[in-house]
């Protein structure tokens, strides 16, 4: 067996130098200088991503909710985007915007389109209509029942969304180290070079872990964001 | 406490309402006074216009000509969210904020007002005891947890919040249970003499028209008003064969539960046999209970412990 070339920061231990599964040793040394930094990075690729196509997706959903005729192109487009594989997507970019971060956001904003829009409208199209007449009844204006009525329904159906999109552009942020050396995606594919398998395991387990931790905690926001949904869960 | 405002008179002027690419108008001609206080039943087969005749107050339609005055004020001069903030509205489907609670609810028109705090929960809890939902209770619930007869309280409560002197009342029963319509129908009546206000209150339903209605407007096909009268004149005197139709063959029986025996005059009993009766006794009932037991006459118990007795005669008599 061909003895994989392990980056040799001095001393490397044994585990490491045999390549062994998973050396708790080079995390603990790692952490600091390649994980860690990393991992903030894979946060903020996301935050990013997740919070531009949520701003965009929610405009054109309030828009479309508005006037119908805006739902179809926006719908299409986005969903086109959403059929290209990310590294298709990453080629024809790179191109215009270059091997920057700038590529690697666009294309992430990309795919979370077309979930977060989609979400938005149907939560904004599922008020019940009397609830809609009452408010209108009661004399609350367009906008007055749009922030305090519509939105606040739509609360679930949005977070809803928003936990797939932010789950699926932690694991694609990570195919962002093709074109620019941020996020986890960089120690993934260096040591996926090198094969060395605790970094991969380490690397992807950060992924994993972040992807989790993100939906429990999308999850306990809504929880805390609509006591009202509870209440009907447990009626 | 803010100061009680004064129930309004309500005016249909030859309001008509048309839609675009239909022949028949909903609400054709309509012309009639409802009086500052009193509660208006509009009843009619549907399509008749009811809801559209209903809706051209608050202006969630729009009138196609002649006009409905509020006040003295053509609906048209008013701007529309001020108006309806001036309405109570009730609906079937009650229309309750899932997302807020029940105090939240009833206090959505007070804090569109401008009410303080303070004031607008002082309102609630009044309210939310007014309809007999204990204000402690029922304070920070959510609609879901809620029955259906308890969901149409918070509505009414949440219509009477920044005490309009205006309320409309679409078919607000329609979808309870027969036990509880009635029980909230009663308490409706209650809170009137409570409340007093001017009521536009559309049913599709004769009876309940003739419990609640101080006058009945009934709207034929086309939306044409057949006739807008007292329930005591629409039984005794329907206009025509359609009133007489809409509102039954059993109008002479429907007559009798307008009056209950403590409102007669009746002659002491002086042994008269008979089934023994309540004074708050409807005459239907009194009717009943006569040929349930074959007695040409009852007794009622008088609260004062007298006996008077009505008899089978003075039954004919009476709705002669």
């Amino acid at each position: 067996m061909a003895q994989p070339v392990i980056p040799d920061f001095g001393e490397a231990s044994e585990c490491v130098s045999e390549n062994r599964l998973f050396c708790p040793d080079w995390v603990r040394d790692n952490w600091d200088p390649v994980l860690q930094p990393a991992l903030v990075q894979h946060i903020q690729l996301t935050l990013i991503a997740v919070g531009f196509g949520f701003v965009i997706s929610l405009g054109a959903a309030l828009a479309a909710h508005r006037l119908r005729f805006v739902e179809r192109p926006f719908a299409w487009v986005s969903a086109v985007i959403y059929t290209i594989p990310s590294l298709a997507l990453f080629q024809l970019l790179v191109p215009i915007t270059g091997l920057t971060v700038t590529t690697v956001e666009i294309a992430l904003v990309g795919y979370t389109l077309l979930i977060l829009f989609r979400n938005t409208l149907a939560g904004l199209r599922a008020v019940p209509p009397e609830v809609l007449e009452a408010a209108r009844g009661m004399g609350l204006t367009a906008g007055q029942t749009l922030w305090r009525v519509e939105l606040p329904l739509a609360v679930p159906a949005i977070i809803a969304g928003l936990r797939i999109a932010v789950v699926s552009t932690i694991a694609l942020a990570t195919v962002a180290a093709f074109v620019v050396s941020r996020g986890l995606g960089g120690p993934i594919l260096g040591a996926l070079r090198l094969d060395f398998r605790t970094e991969i395991i380490a690397a992807g387990a950060l992924a994993v872990g972040l992807a989790v931790l993100a939906d429990v905690l999308l999850v306990l926001m809504q929880r805390l964001a609509t006591p009202w949904a509870a209440s009907r869960r447990s009626a | 406490m803010r100061e009680r405002r004064q129930a309004v008179e309500i005016v249909f002027d030859h309001a008509t309402k048309r839609y675009p690419g239909r022949a028949a108008p909903a609400v054709d001609d309509l012309t009639m006074t409802i009086p500052a206080g009193e509660v208006c039943c509009l009843v009619g087969p549907s399509g008749g216009g009811k809801t559209t005749a209903m809706k051209l107050v608050n202006r969630l339609v729009e009138l196609t000509s002649g006009d409905v005055r509020v006040d003295g004020q053509s609906v048209r001069s008013l701007d529309e969210t001020t108006l309806r903030r001036g309405i109570g509205y009730v609906i079937q489907q009650v229309g309750l904020f899932p997302h807020m609670t029940v105090a939240e609810n009833v206090a959505t028109v007070p804090k569109l007002l401008g009410w303080s705090k303070r004031e607008a929960q002082e309102r609630t809890d009044e309210l939310l005891d007014l309809v007999d939902l204990p204000a402690r209770d029922y304070r920070s619930r959510y609609a879901s947890q809620l029955s259906g007869g308890e969901r149409q309280r918070v509505g009414l409560a949440r219509a009477l919040a920044a005490d309009p002197p205006l309320m409309l009342m679409d078919e607000p029963f329609g979808a309870l249970d027969p036990i509880t319509r009635t029980r909230l129908q009663n308490e409706l009546l209650r809170i009137q003499e409570e409340v007093r206000k001017t009521i536009i209150f559309v049913t599709h339903d004769i009876d309940e028209a003739i419990l609640i209605g101080d006058r009945i407007a009934i709207l034929r096909e086309g939306g044409v008003l057949a006739q807008y009268d007292t329930p005591e004149r629409i039984l005794a005197e329907p206009a025509d064969d359609f009133v007489a139709r809409f509102v039954g063959a059993d109008r002479g029986l429907k007559r009798l539960s307008l009056t209950r025996l403590d409102e007669l005059d009746l002659e002491p009993a002086n042994g008269a046999a008979g089934p023994l009766l309540e004074g708050e006794t409807t005459l239907r009932d009194a009717l009943s209970a006569m040929l349930n037991d074959g007695a040409r006459s009852v007794v009622v118990d008088g609260r004062d412990g007298t006996r008077r007795v009505l008899t089978l005669d003075r039954i004919t008599e009476l709705l002669r």
